[in-house]
């Protein structure tokens, strides 16, 4: 038995985990195509603060995409509720919330994951500092989700907190590949042109999928490939494909536990056959952009039913 | 004023409870014992064993300091804590259902009927309502001081909401992390059953024709509230969950609490909600915290409320004055452990001793609680002082004033070795059909030096209890 109001924040818990690392991995991409290219660095900024889903918030505050603006914007403002502050804060106080739902291990990674950010997000980065500090918020993120792997029953709770991460991340990938959708098209594109091969990098760097990918498929960035990684691989763990097998299997066993299926079962089925089933020439041919708006769309719709069908509020 | 000291008193030497302490701590390297300062320090925050101070906006999370230095209490003191617990409990709980049903104390006139009649914490909500099992406060903690080798007292009743048992407990969770060679060689008895006995207590005083394992549940105010860890704590250890008012609505009849797959019904309600809040259609109306309409379904008798509404009334402290004479009148015996003598400000005679002694007196507000809102009148100042005056002569029966006791000591760690401070102890009590203590309780210590308010939020902090099996 579990309160809807504790399946709440489960969800809400490993969401804002989630997001914390993926800001810390756009910053960590955005720092390193500024490092590795001269010249429109403020594009590539621009950028990580539309993947961030924060650029009106942003232009509210600052004019300039420079890296110390979107790196503290990203990582330490506690006015904008994405950064990774500001998330590790929200994660914390849903795991106060659902305490009794979470082991010692697992909350005390959280609460010390907290105290460390907190310590080293109190003041400016210092530019020299930066990777450090993404290091230390990636660190911390994995002791999380060792603490959580290793030790939680694999029950209701353990259900909806995958739950949670799992829509999180698909939302991530769906919107960094919405940003530079038009990088991959193959009637802009020509191949092997620097510019190409950096956005494309920019990409994979984005999901730290640019190693990965070269065992996969090939030394050669492709778009085909990229997009086809990113969106219907099953085994690269970031991938839409891969986060809707896991959200289609926890919502089974919550069916089957508790004997019976809701809206938001139809809905993630129907999103998985479409990511099972398709190949990367047919989303390419229907419009890459048209898919994952309807993607992003459907993402949401999937969390507003979870909420609804399993009551937590 | 010499204060009794527990471990090495003036008079006498080394006192026997804490013989086989004091050799292990003289083997023991000062280094490694600053560093098991800091570990413990450590290991709370790293739990996130903490409590948030009212009107502190910076700190919000604080943590109560740990000493390492134990509160060692033999066998035989502990036996005689116990009787007399018991006997003061069972008092307690006389006194409640007498208060609500036939008022028998009030009208053989051994406690003045205005006390109870004019008292907030009197609900009329609840009078003729016999609650399930006949037991008003299932869970209490009795604050205790001691001034010498024989002399006990009882300082404060907590019959409502008494707050502090998981620091008992994760007290002496530390304590063995951080010294497990200490317990191998001292036979402490051990506390950590108390969760399993307060869910089993609570079982035992479900409603009647509930089944024979009926739903528990916690209900705290919520995640900012400054006892919510304990709450979390709780519900934890026993294994049940921890519902807020929002979880909560009566369904036909019952309480229930939504849950992903719906409605369930709960039995009994552990709640560390106060009274005022517990619902909106009979109490406070603008509470959010509670469940409108529980008191129908409690009247009704389909849920267990524990403790019960209503039970200040009988830790209130202008009618613990007359503990006593409640103690004598439902027990038939004298109370074993004492009452500190009490000046009840209401009375004329009292009100003009209490103002030409303030500086020698300790005074509290009736209703007050967590050292808020008192004088201590010897560490007070001369305007402190007239100040307090001035307001205890404006609504003297809001007062209440005893005398500086000289509470006993027993020494913290500090960098320049062992420090005598001053303690109290509040021991936990369990009652169903039964009445149980866990052996220990919690050791509040004043770290400053000299100071006599052991309150967390007056800068007090807690010692690891021990009760030895001897």
């Amino acid at each position: 038995m579990l309160l809807g109001r504790t399946a709440n924040g489960l969800y809400w818990m490993n969401r804002y985990i989630e997001r914390a690392e993926n800001m810390a991995r756009l910053v960590d991409a955005g720092l390193r195509m500024a490092l590795t290219r001269t010249q429109d660095a403020s594009e590539e900024w621009t950028s990580v603060i539309i993947s961030s889903v924060s650029d009106v918030a942003f232009a509210n505050k600052y004019s300039e995409y420079t890296a110390a603006n979107v790196t503290d914007f990203l990582l330490r403002d506690i006015s904008n509720p994405s950064s990774v502050m500001s998330s590790i804060e929200t994660a914390r106080t849903n795991a106060r919330m659902v305490r009794t739902a979470l082991t010692r291990e697992t909350w005390e990674s959280i609460n010390e994951a907290w105290m460390a950010l907190k310590r080293m997000l109190a003041k400016p980065i210092d530019e020299r500092e930066l990777p450090a500090v993404l290091d230390a918020i990636k660190r911390e993120t994995a002791l999380i989700r060792g603490a959580f792997y290793g030790t939680m029953l694999r029950n209701e709770i353990f259900d909806f907190s995958q739950l949670g991460t799992y829509v999180e991340r698909a939302d991530n990938t769906a919107r960094i590949l919405d940003v530079k959708y038009y990088v991959l098209l193959p009637s802009i594109s020509w191949v092997g042109s620097t510019l190409d091969n950096y956005q494309w990098e920019s990409i994979l760097r984005s999901v730290s999928a640019h190693r990965s990918y070269r065992w996969n498929y090939d030394a050669t960035y492709k778009p085909s490939n990229i997009a086809d990684y990113l969106i219907l691989n099953g085994r690269m763990p970031r991938s839409l494909a891969f986060c809707y097998r896991f959200i289609s299997e926890h919502l089974n066993l919550l069916a089957d536990d508790y004997g019976a299926r809701h809206a938001c079962h139809e809905t993630s089925t129907k999103t998985r056959s479409l990511l099972k089933v398709g190949s990367i020439k047919d989303i390419f041919d229907a419009g890459l952009h048209e898919f994952l708006s309807d993607f992003i769309r459907d993402n949401t719709r999937l969390g507003n039913e979870i909420a609804q069908d399993y009551r937590f509020y | 004023m010499a204060a009794f000291d527990e471990m090495l008193p003036e008079t006498s030497g080394l006192r026997k409870p804490y013989r086989a302490y004091d050799r292990w701590l003289k083997e023991q390297d000062p280094a490694r014992l600053t560093q098991k300062m800091e570990d413990a320090e450590r290991v709370f925050r790293k739990t996130g064993i903490t409590f948030a101070v009212y009107g502190e906006q910076e700190a919000s999370e604080r943590l109560i300091p740990f000493d390492i230095v134990p509160r060692i209490i033999s066998g035989q003191e502990w036996r005689r804590l116990t009787q007399g617990i018991e006997q003061r409990v069972q008092a307690l709980n006389a006194f409640l259902d007498d208060i609500y049903h036939r008022q028998e104390i009030l009208r053989a006139g051994r406690v003045p009927k205005d006390l109870v009649a004019r008292n907030e914490a009197f609900l009329p909500e609840m009078i003729g309502v016999r609650p399930p099992a006949g037991v008003y406060t299932h869970i209490i903690g009795i604050d205790i001081v001691r001034t010498s080798e024989n002399e006990f007292y009882v300082l404060e009743d907590n019959a409502r909401t008494p707050s502090g048992v998981s620091y008992m407990l994760e007290n002496r969770e530390t304590m063995m992390q951080l010294f497990p060679e200490l317990f191998q060689q001292i036979k402490v008895r051990p506390v950590e059953n108390y969760a399993q006995l307060l869910r089993q207590s609570l079982a035992a005083v479900r409603p009647e024709g509930t089944k024979d394992a009926p739903t528990i549940a916690v209900l705290t105010p919520g995640s900012f509230n400054s006892a919510y860890f304990e709450h979390a704590f709780l519900a934890d250890q026993m294994g049940v969950q921890l519902v807020e008012g929002q979880d909560l609505r009566v369904v036909d009849g019952h309480v229930a609490m939504r849950t992903t797959e719906g409605y369930k019904q709960i039995d009994v309600l552990y709640r560390r909600v106060d009274d005022a809040f517990l619902d909106p259609l009979t109490f406070n109306p603008d509470s959010a915290l509670g469940v409108a309409g529980i008191m129908d379904v409690y009247r009704a008798g389909n849920i267990t409320i524990a403790n019960a509404p209503g039970t200040g009334i009988a830790d209130d402290k202008a009618i613990y004055s007359y503990m006593p004479e409640i103690v004598e009148f439902y027990t038939g015996r004298k109370a074993i452990l004492g009452n500190v003598p009490t000046w009840r400000c209401s009375e004329p005679d009292s009100l003009k001793y209490v103002l030409e002694h303030i500086h020698e007196l300790v005074i509290k507000e009736v209703h007050g609680s967590g050292g808020y809102g008192m004088l201590v009148g010897p560490a007070a100042t001369k305007k402190e002082c007239a100040d307090f005056s001035a307001k205890l002569a404006s609504n003297p029966s809001n007062y209440i004033a005893q005398p500086t006791l000289a509470l006993s000591t027993v020494p913290i760690m500090t960098e320049k070795g062992l420090a005598p401070r001053h303690v109290d102890l509040r021991p936990y009590v369990l009652v169903s059909d039964r009445i149980q203590l866990v052996p220990g309780g919690l050791t509040r210590v004043a770290l400053k030096e000299g100071s006599l308010v052991v309150n967390s939020s007056q800068g007090g902090g807690t010692k690891d209890t021990w009760v030895l099996d001897d």
